[in-house]
């Protein structure tokens, strides 16, 4: 089932929580609202599901215009960051929850909760209470009782925000395959961009009540729209007109900014053309991936990501002269650094 | 760290002194006092006509308070706890106010306010309707000084499971009624049951506001707690302490009710 926004926008006194937003979310896709915190996401959501109502815009869920539909109409699953679950009621009545409310006949109720605690992998926990479950359980059972009355669309808010991260990666992977099994429209809401790619079709990029992008997981990441963008979905290297590797370029200007991600900073150890002079000051090792600080000749210190072999190739120690050679930079123009860039206006250039 | 053996025995000799001095023994001398000359005395100084009349008016007044006071708790406990308004403090403070008011205050305001000048007690009285020295005056002063119980034991745990899982009921379908019998109700039920206890204790004990407002006319309008002062003023030493016995074992028997019900329904 499809959900548009169209020209919604919600003030809480004088802040602007959401400013404008348009999104379109395709049937059947999984997208993902992505922003630091207060850009508004959360209250996109909660509008979606009717927990706020919008001061202007309008809502549509499959076609159907919601916007001042009582929530019990609107046909949705919602699943919370701490999950609400009935603390005073089993598992299995927690599932059942909504359709005890729709007085389905007591056979049905049984075997829709069967199926659900096997889709969840759950099955004996019935009749455990919420606090005999560990939080994955936990968030499992809640998205089970949100799926049992079958809604027309899921919407999660931070869902994993709570878990720790191993069983934060196991239920993340989860909920993808659950969705490439069931197919519903779904919403989630995070702040992790790294669980945002992992898991959705699609990225809507927020900040301060507005989409800054919106885009498949590559294409914000390999594309971004402005530099907001560039910087939330990576890590990168910002640097002005008087860094040696922004001067080697000649497209210097005291307006412009270059942006370049570590893992995009290739290291040599003897000089070519072109090649900004560095010394390594700074080594961490992360399992597989090794992040080197570097200092420049202007003593600015940039940020390079490099993996095992290529470390171990390369040799190097603390204090060594390299030689760096950017793969791929992006240029934004300082108008474009209040974060409310157009999207247009950016240039990708290979060096 | 340790605890220091000498201080804490000292420590626990002085609580245990203070509760026995305030508590243990004044109940034991209320039951050996009642009943050290044997169950026929017993009975016999308390099966009187104004004994029982003033039972079955305290029974009356607190049948009448406590479901009041428990629905008015619960929706003061609601505004309270699950909104937030400019003059909520001020309106927990208002709640509060029959804890910080002696009980005398209170049973004057309602002479005032229902006596034959008082600004209501003119009008009552031209419909025919009794309220001072009647159940209607004892109600409302009972209603009174109970007031707060209710409210009091549930903000605080309305406050503390949130708004979560009453949201979460609404996404589910559920309408208004149904997340309150269904989530909120069941939330609260150990707090409200708390607040229905000490209600149900005060309404039952009550002695000045009730005293100014009842007229205290034995065999009329004297509920249990009065016909305590009253025999024990008329040297019915073996009435007064019977009935203070009762009135003791009533609020022992309340008690035991709650811890029963909370085992049997715990997990």
């Amino acid at each position: 089932m499809s959900i548009t926004v169209s020209q919604v926008s919600k003030k809480f006194g004088n802040f602007q929580a959401l400013d404008n937003i348009n999104l379109d979310v395709k049937p059947g896709t999984l997208v993902a609202l992505l922003g630091p915190s207060g850009s508004g996401k959360s209250t996109l959501l909660r509008t979606v599901a009717g927990l706020e109502t919008p001061d202007q815009g309008k809502i549509k869920i499959n076609g159907r215009d919601t916007t001042n539909l009582d929530i019990r109409k609107r046909n949705i699953g919602f699943v919370f960051q701490h999950y609400a679950l009935f603390k005073h009621l089993t598992v299995r009545r927690n599932i059942s929850f909504g359709l005890d409310i729709r007085k389905k006949s007591p056979q049905a109720i049984k075997q829709r909760v069967n199926e659900l605690l096997e889709l969840i992998q759950l099955q004996g926990f019935g009749d455990r209470y919420p606090s005999q479950l560990s939080g994955g359980q936990r968030q499992r059972v809640a998205l089970a009782r949100a799926l049992a009355v079958q809604p027309e669309v899921l919407l999660l808010d931070e869902p994993f925000g709570a878990l720790d991260a191993k069983v934060r990666q196991e239920l993340r992977d989860w909920l993808r395959r659950l969705h490439d099994e069931v197919h519903l429209t779904s919403i989630f809401v995070t702040h992790d961009r790294e669980e945002a790619m992992a898991v959705a079709d699609k990225i809507v990029v927020m900040n301060q009540g507005r989409i800054e992008q919106i885009g498949t997981p590559a294409e914000v990441y390999d594309n971004p729209a402005n530099p907001f963008v560039m910087s939330f979905v990576g890590e990168v290297n910002i640097l002005d007109h008087t860094s040696p590797l922004f001067k080697r370029t000649n497209r210097a200007n005291s307006a412009s900014r270059l942006f370049v991600r570590p893992h995009d900073l290739e290291i040599f150890e003897t000089p070519q053309k072109h090649h900004v002079a560095a010394k390594v000051q700074r080594i961490v090792h992360l399992g597989w991936e090794i992040q080197l600080e570097l200092a420049l000749g202007d003593r600015s210190v940039v940020s390079a990501h490099l993996n095992r072999e290529e470390f171990s190739r390369l040799e190097l120690e603390l204090g060594q002269q390299v030689y760096l050679e950017p793969r791929q930079v992006k240029y934004f123009e300082q108008d474009q650094l209040n974060y409310h860039a157009s999207s247009t206006s950016n240039q990708q250039i290979a060096v | 760290m340790l605890t220091k053996p000498k201080a804490s025995v000292i420590l626990l000799s002085i609580a245990l002194i203070y509760v026995s001095v305030l508590i243990f023994l004044p109940s034991i001398f209320i039951f050996y006092e009642a009943f050290h000359k044997g169950i026929d005395v017993f009975w016999n100084s308390i099966n009187q006509r104004n004994f029982w009349q003033a039972t079955k008016l305290t029974l009356i007044v607190t049948a009448i308070t406590v479901p009041i006071n428990t629905i008015f708790g619960l929706c003061a406990a609601w505004v309270i706890g699950r909104n937030q308004f400019r003059g909520r403090t001020l309106l927990l403070s208002i709640i509060d106010l029959p804890f910080s008011v002696s009980p005398v205050v209170a049973g004057l305001a309602i002479v005032l306010l229902y006596g034959r000048n008082g600004w209501l007690g003119g009008l009552l009285a031209g419909l025919n309707i009794k309220i001072l020295f009647a159940i209607p005056a004892i109600v409302l002063a009972t209603a009174f000084v109970t007031m707060p119980f209710v409210a009091r034991e549930v903000i605080p745990v309305l406050e503390e499971i949130g708004e979560e899982q009453e949201t979460a009921a609404r996404t589910l379908g559920a309408n208004d009624w149904q997340v309150f019998y269904r989530v909120t109700l069941p939330n609260i039920r150990w707090g409200l049951l708390y607040g229905v206890i000490l209600t149900n204790a005060r309404a039952l004990g009550e002695f000045g506001a009730v005293a100014v407002v009842s007229g205290s006319i034995l065999g009329k309008t004297a509920t249990l707690p009065i016909f305590v002062e009253q025999a024990y003023k008329n040297y019915q030493a073996e009435a007064a302490f019977g009935s203070a016995a009762i009135l003791a074992l009533i609020g022992a028997l309340t008690l035991i009710f709650k811890e029963i019900l909370e085992t049997r329904t715990h997990h």
